[in-house]
């Protein structure tokens, strides 16, 4: 028994379409894991696991890879760390700093990525900051920060204000319900919004690019440079191997249900309806 | 004033710090004047703004601006098809659908065209297939040319128009559509009379999250496009990175934000009149 009734199918152009572009979607990545594993002997494709050997022992690489997961684990913990403290100390107040903080948050998100490269890249230019590492790792914060924001807010406002009033009348102090209450319930969304940063570090191109050091080039730029030359079997093992690491970790989050929040409608609609509430308040 | 709105200070002095004063200092460069060897110089002069307007420029602009259109009105129509078949897909299968459009996107964009363009490059599956047939191509014309581009483009910023379109199918009333067949409607009078009139919000919003993103794209085209085929995102990032012209490049995307503020302020404005009548 479903509680919700069929609802009439939609034309077959339409489901038609929608396998159409899975399929456009995803099969150029598989045809390039395909040929990551194959060497071609003297006119025969035989499997092999030779790339992605190479790549491993490849010291340039993996020097990228290193500077990669560097610049993701500080950038990823700085914007957890600012992220939920902010929407912590936001929710449920109807001050002008939420909004400022949802208009700043929209800006980052919306701006034009090239416009956000440009505009550090100047300013760092300006604060005669030296580029390389420090650099990205600031530029990364400064785009991640407002994906923590969202993660932790959507899971904030599903919070049961009850507890919180609970625990007051109880007699407990603004920061032990911080510690004792609020912020294990948001374990989880702390959790979701320090990898959903961390990816978004790992995979970033563009900014990095404009901000990066001399010589210090993260994975997806050290790619960039070598794809110019052209497509290649190691090229292919390569971009592999980060298409499944990025994958596997997306592939556990999705199952985990941590990600749900960020793509489904009802986390806006519960803020908007407390937002109504708090104006019916007033 | 609670005591832990403190804890929201310092978000404040980073948004601030590293992302308003970055885009006021790109206004301020674009009014100085470029270094002999490519750094700043506080003269104060509208020349960078003069060559900004330049017909060349323009032109490019103009080009970009068609590929913007177009990538954003393939990816409504595509979008809209593939969230109505999503949402009336059977429920236990519609997460795993939803995850499936929205995976590629959070993997690297530089590695998803990469894949392109081992499909469409020397010895890739597309050429293997048009010689078996023997039809002949330009290998150069094929692996690096304007409809590419409009692909990658459109691959990439699907979701931003399924999200938002899936999101209010799934609120839609399907009674509606119910209602209508057992008028005698066909498919399309229900699309275009009865869904799409409760969707205009959804898809006006993943019209701009499409829109916006693909005014300024620089990957897509550089790997894709070749160099004949180029656009304002290039044209900026070449200022910058390569002329080292910062004062021009800083114009240029001054001129780039000022057409799509204006285009989000004309977009909502125009909205709002419509909701009026």
């Amino acid at each position: 028994m479903s509680s919700e009734r069929t609802r009439p199918k939609a034309p077959r152009l339409a489901s038609m379409m929608f396998w159409i572009m899975l399929i456009l979607l995803y099969l150029p990545i598989l045809v390039m894991l395909v040929g990551s594993l194959l060497e071609d002997k003297d006119g025969s494709l035989q499997w092999t696991f030779k790339w992605f050997l190479e790549v491993i022992h490849d010291e340039n690489l993996m020097d990228a890879l290193k500077n990669s997961l560097f610049v993701g684990f500080v950038s990823s913990l700085l914007s957890t760390i600012l992220g939920t403290a902010s929407a912590v100390a936001l929710y449920r107040t109807t001050s002008r700093m939420y909004w400022m903080m949802e208009g700043l948050s929209m800006i980052s998100l919306i701006f034009p990525e090239i416009v956000f490269a440009l505009s550090l890249l100047s300013w760092f230019f300006v604060l005669k900051l030296e580029l390389g590492l420090q650099t990205v790792i600031i530029a990364h914060v400064s785009f991640s920060l407002s994906y923590v924001l969202m993660t932790v807010n959507s899971r904030l406002v599903t919070l049961d204000p009850s507890l919180e009033d609970a625990a007051r009348d109880l007699g407990a102090g603004e920061w032990t319900i911080l510690k004792t209450i609020i912020l294990p319930l948001l374990r989880p969304a702390i959790l979701g919004g320090f990898i959903l940063s961390f990816l978004l570090s790992f995979d970033d191109f563009l900014i990095t690019y404009f901000v990066n050091g001399v010589g210090q080039d993260t994975l997806p730029v050290k790619l960039y440079t070598a794809m110019k030359m052209g497509v290649s079997p190691k090229l292919n093992a390569l971009s592999s191997l980060m298409f499944l690491m990025t994958f596997s970790v997306l592939i556990f989050f999705f199952r985990s249900g941590s990600f749900r929040i960020l793509f489904e409608e009802g986390s806006s609609k519960v803020r908007s309806d407390e937002r109504e509430q708090t104006n019916n308040l007033l | 004033m609670k005591s832990r709105q403190i804890l929201a200070v310092p978000a404040f002095l980073w948004f601030g710090l590293f992302v308003l004063v970055p885009l006021l200092i790109v206004v301020v460069i674009s009014f100085s004047t470029r270094g002999t060897y490519g750094g700043i110089e506080w003269n104060w002069t509208l020349e960078n703004y003069h060559n900004a307007f330049s017909w060349t420029y323009l032109g490019i602009l103009f080009s970009s601006l068609i590929l913007a259109v177009f990538t954003t009105a393939s990816c409504a129509v595509l979008g809209i098809l593939m969230s109505w078949a999503m949402s009336t897909a059977p429920s236990k299968n519609r997460h795993f659908y939803v995850s499936a459009v929205v995976l590629p996107f959070l993997t690297n964009l530089v590695i998803r065209i990469y894949a392109l363009r081992v499909f469409v490059g020397y010895r890739g599956p597309l050429q293997a297939t048009l010689n078996f047939l023997h039809i002949p191509f330009d290998p150069f014309v094929l692996s690096q040319n304007k409809f590419l581009v409009l692909y990658g483009m459109v691959t990439t910023y699907l979701p931003f128009m399924v999200l938002p379109l899936y999101g209010a199918f799934e609120k839609f009333d399907f009674s509606l559509v119910e209602a209508a067949q057992d008028l005698g409607a066909g498919p399309w009078k229900i699309l275009f009379s009865v869904i799409l009139p409760n969707l205009k919000k959804a898809l006006l919003s993943g019209v701009l999250l499409v829109f916006i993103p693909s005014l300024g794209e620089y990957v897509i085209p550089d790997l894709l496009g070749g160099a004949k085929n180029m656009l304002y995102g290039n044209l900026i990032t070449e200022q910058f990175l390569k002329a080292r012209h910062w004062p021009l490049g800083s114009a240029l995307s001054v001129l780039m934000l000022c057409l799509l503020l204006g285009v989000t302020f004309l977009y909502y404005r125009g909205l709002g009149a419509k909701n009026v009548e």
